[in-house]
C-alpha cells in the first residue's frame, strides 16, 4: 500500500505573526518557515507504517513556492519519505483548490491512505482532508490519535469535544492527524544529506488541469484587540479580594 | 436567504454550541435547522422551540446515529437545493462533517467566523488569532462554521419552528461507528462555564493535577481545562485541552495555573474576560494578558487560595 501524505510549507510555529502595517497579511518576508507541525506528524505516522510492513512507499507532496523543495519536502524525505511531488506556485491556494489538486495527484498515484495535517497553523482552516474525502469518495478519520490498520479497514481514534471516539474505514481512506498520534522524529544531518538524492517530481497546477482562482478575497487583515497586561497582587489574600470583586468567590 | 443549521446533539439534547450558530445564521437570513441522528424526535422537537427557528428538518436513520461525515455530509447537501447558506458550529462535530459538505457543493468553507460584515463578508481567525482576517466570498452557496464563544447563544426557549421529516441517501457504506469513551463529569462543560480553572506542565503529575486543580474548581463550581503540555503528559484527557487545536473557551474567568502562555495556549483562551494567572515565573507571557496575577509556588498558593475562598 502506498501511503500519499501532503504538506504545507507555513510560518514556524516558535516566529510570532507580524501584521503587516498596510494590512494586506502576515508578513511573511525573511522568517523562518517549517513544515506544518501537524504535517510533521503525518509524515511520521506514514513512515511507522512502511517501517511495521503496512506501507509499501510514503509519498510527499507540497503545493507552493519552488523553495519548498529545499526545505520542507527535503525535511520530510530525511524523515523517511520515499520520494516527492512539488506542485509550484506562488500563489496563495485555497483548501478547496488544494484538495482538487491532491484529487488529481491521487488518481494518478492510487495510494491507500492518505494522511494530512488536521489544520495548517497559517489559515488554520481545518478542513483540506474532508474535502479531499468527499471529492474522492472516501472515508475520513478526521483529529486522529490512533490509526490501526487491519486487512482493507483501517481504525482511526478520533479527538473529539467530549472525549475519544473511534471509526471503522473501509480502505483506501483519508486521516488527518491531531497532535497526540505520536511524537515525530528528527531530520538528522546525514538523512538529510541522503535524501537529497530521493527523487523530486516538478509540476504546476496547470499540469492536473485544476482550476485554482481563488473564491474568497481577503479584504483586510487586522491585529486583534490587544489585552493589556493588569496587576499583580502581593498574596494570596490580595487574590482572594479580587475574586471577590469579581463576584466569583 | 435561508441558513440551514446543523443542530449538534446526542440524540437526546441539543448541544449549546447549536445556540451560537443559530445566532450567526439569523444574522445572514431565514432560520431551517437540521437535526440528523437516531431516535431524534425529541431533540427535533426542542430544537422547534429555540428563537427565531422556522422549519425544523428531521432526518431519523441508523445512519445518521453517529454523525458519521460520509453520511451526514451528502444528507446536508441534498437539502441546499432550497438553502443558501449550511451553518456548522466549530465543534470537532461540525468541522468534521462541513468541509465534506462545502466539497460535495463546490463551495469554499468559511472557517470559524467571529462576525458576519454583510451577506457575503465575514472575519475570521488566523495564525492562531494574532491576526483576523475580513473574507469576501464569491461563491453563491456559503458554508460556514461558527466559533462559539463569538456569537450570543439564541434563546432555547420562545420559538415555534415546524418539524418536518426529510429522508437522506442513507448508509454511503464508507465507515461505522466503533466506539467511544465519552468523558462524564459532574462539573460544568468547559465551552459555556462562567469560570474555568486551568493547570499546566508545572502540575508534574496526574495525582497532583487532580489535587491541586480539582478542589479549587469545585470550590468556584469551576470547569476544569489544561494546556496541551498537561494533557501530552497523560494528567489529564485530551477533552480538557484548551488553544488553537484544543477549545475555545471565553468565560467570565480563566485562571491559569503553572501555564507559560504559549502564543497556542492564548489563542484558545484571551478572549475571556478576566485572565487570572498564577505561576513563579514573573516573566512568563501569561502575565502580558493576565488581568490579575500573582508571581509564586502554585503548590504554595493554589492550596492557601481553595482554603481561604
Ligand atoms: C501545532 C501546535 C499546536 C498547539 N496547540 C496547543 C493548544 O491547543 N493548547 C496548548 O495549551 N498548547 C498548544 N501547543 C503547545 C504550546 O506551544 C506550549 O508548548 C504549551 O501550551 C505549554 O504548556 P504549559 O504552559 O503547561 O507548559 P510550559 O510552557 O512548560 O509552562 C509551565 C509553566 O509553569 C510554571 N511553573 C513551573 N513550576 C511552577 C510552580 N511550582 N508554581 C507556579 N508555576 C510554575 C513555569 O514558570 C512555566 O511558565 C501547541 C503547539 C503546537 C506546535
Ligand atoms: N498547499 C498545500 N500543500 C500540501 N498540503 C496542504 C496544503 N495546504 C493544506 N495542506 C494539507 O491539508 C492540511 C490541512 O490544511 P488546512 O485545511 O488549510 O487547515 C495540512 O495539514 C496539509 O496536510
Amino acid at each position: 500500500m502506498k501511503v500519499l501524505v501532503p504538506v504545507k510549507r507555513v510560518l514556524d510555529y516558535n516566529v510570532k505573526p507580524r501584521v503587516k502595517a498596510d494590512g494586506t497579511g502576515v508578513d511573511l518576508a525573511n522568517v523562518k518557515m517549517s513544515m506544518n507541525p501537524f504535517d510533521e506528524i503525518a509524515i511520521e505516522e506514514a513512515v511507522r507504517l512502511k517501517e511495521k510492513g503496512a506501507a509499501t512507499e510514503v509519498v510527499v507532496v507540497t503545493i507552493g513556492v519552488a523553495k519548498a523543495e529545499t526545505d520542507v519536502l527535503l525535511t520530510a524525505r530525511a524523515m523517511g519519505a520515499d520520494r516527492g511531488i512539488l506542485i509550484a506556485t506562488d500563489d496563495e491556494v485555497e483548501p478547496l483548490a488544494v484538495a482538487k489538486l491532491l484529487k488529481a495527484v491521487a488518481d494518478e498515484e492510487q495510494p491507500g491512505l492518505i494522511i494530512l495535517g488536521k489544520q495548517a497553523i497559517d489559515d488554520d482552516s481545518n478542513q483540506t482532508g474532508q474535502m479531499l474525502a468527499a471529492l474522492l469518495g472516501w472515508p475520513q478519520g478526521t483529529f486522529a490519535s490512533k490509526v490501526e490498520i487491519a486487512g482493507d479497514h483501517v481504525k482511526v481514534t478520533r479527538e473529539v469535544d467530549g472525549g475519544l471516539e473511534t471509526v471503522d474505514l473501509k480502505l483506501p481512506a483519508i486521516v488527518t492527524t491531531d497532535l497526540r498520534l505520536n511524537e515525530p522524529r528528527y531530520a538528522t544531518l546525514p538523512n538529510i544529506m541522503k535524501a537529497k538524492t530521493k527523487p523530486i517530481a516538478k509540476k504546476t497546477i496547470a499540469d492536473y488541469g485544476v482550476d485554482a482562482t481563488p473564491r474568497l478575497k481577503t479584504l483586510k487583515v487586522v491585529e486583534p484587540a490587544k489585552r493589556s497586561a493588569g496587576v499583580k497582587v502581593a498574596d494570596v489574600d490580595a487574590l482572594v479580594g479580587k475574586l471577590k470583586e469579581l463576584g466569583v468567590a | 436567504m435561508k441558513t440551514l443549521v446543523w443542530v449538534e446533539h446526542d440524540n437526546v439534547s441539543v448541544k449549546d454550541a447549536t445556540l451560537s450558530a443559530v445566532t450567526a445564521a439569523s444574522k445572514l437570513g431565514e432560520v431551517h435547522l437540521l437535526v440528523a441522528g437516531k431516535g431524534c424526535a425529541g431533540v427535533a422537537e426542542a430544537a422547534s422551540k429555540i428563537a427565531g427557528v422556522g422549519k425544523v428538518h428531521l432526518a431519523d436513520d441508523a445512519a445518521y446515529e453517529h454523525g458519521l461525515a460520509e453520511n451526514v455530509a451528502p444528507l446536508v447537501a441534498s437539502l441546499m437545493d432550497h438553502h443558501d447558506a449550511a451553518v456548522f458550529p466549530a465543534t470537532t462535530t461540525g468541522k468534521n462533517v462541513a468541509p465534506r459538505v462545502a466539497a460535495l457543493l463546490d463551495v469554499m468553507q468559511i472557517s470559524d467566523i467571529l462576525s458576519v460584515e454583510g451577506p457575503d463578508t465575514f472575519t475570521r481567525p488566523i495564525y492562531a488569532g494574532n491576526a483576523i482576517a475580513t473574507v469576501q466570498t464569491s461563491d453563491t452557496k456559503l458554508v460556514i462554521t461558527v466559533r462559539g464563544t463569538a456569537f450570543p447563544k439564541a434563546a432555547a426557549e420562545g420559538g415555534a419552528g415546524v418539524v418536518e421529516a426529510v429522508s437522506g441517501p442513507g448508509d454511503a457504506g464508507l465507515s461505522s461507528f466503533a466506539g467511544a469513551e465519552i468523558a462524564k463529569s459532574e462539573r460544568p462543560e468547559l465551552t459555556s462555564a462562567k469560570v474555568i480553572v486551568s493547570g499546566g506542565r508545572a502540575l508534574q503529575n496526574s495525582e497532583n493535577f487532580h489535587s491541586i486543580i480539582e478542589p479549587l474548581a469545585d470550590k468556584l463550581g469551576a470547569a476544569v481545562g489544561a494546556s496541551r503540555a498537561a494533557v501530552d503528559a497523560g494528567y489529564v484527557p485530551n477533552d480538557y485541552q484548551v488553544g488553537q487545536t484544543g477549545k475555545i473557551v471565553a468565560p467570565e474567568v480563566y485562571i491559569a495555573v503553572g501555564i507559560s502562555g504559549a502564543i497556542q495556549h492564548l489563542a484558545g483562551m484571551k478572549d475571556s474576560k478576566t485572565i487570572v494567572a498564577i505561576n513563579k515565573d514573573e516573566d512568563a507571557p501569561i502575565f502580558q494578558v493576565a488581568d490579575i496575577g500573582l508571581v509564586g509556588d502554585l503548590f504554595k498558593i493554589v492550596p492557601e487560595l481553595t482554603e481561604k475562598l
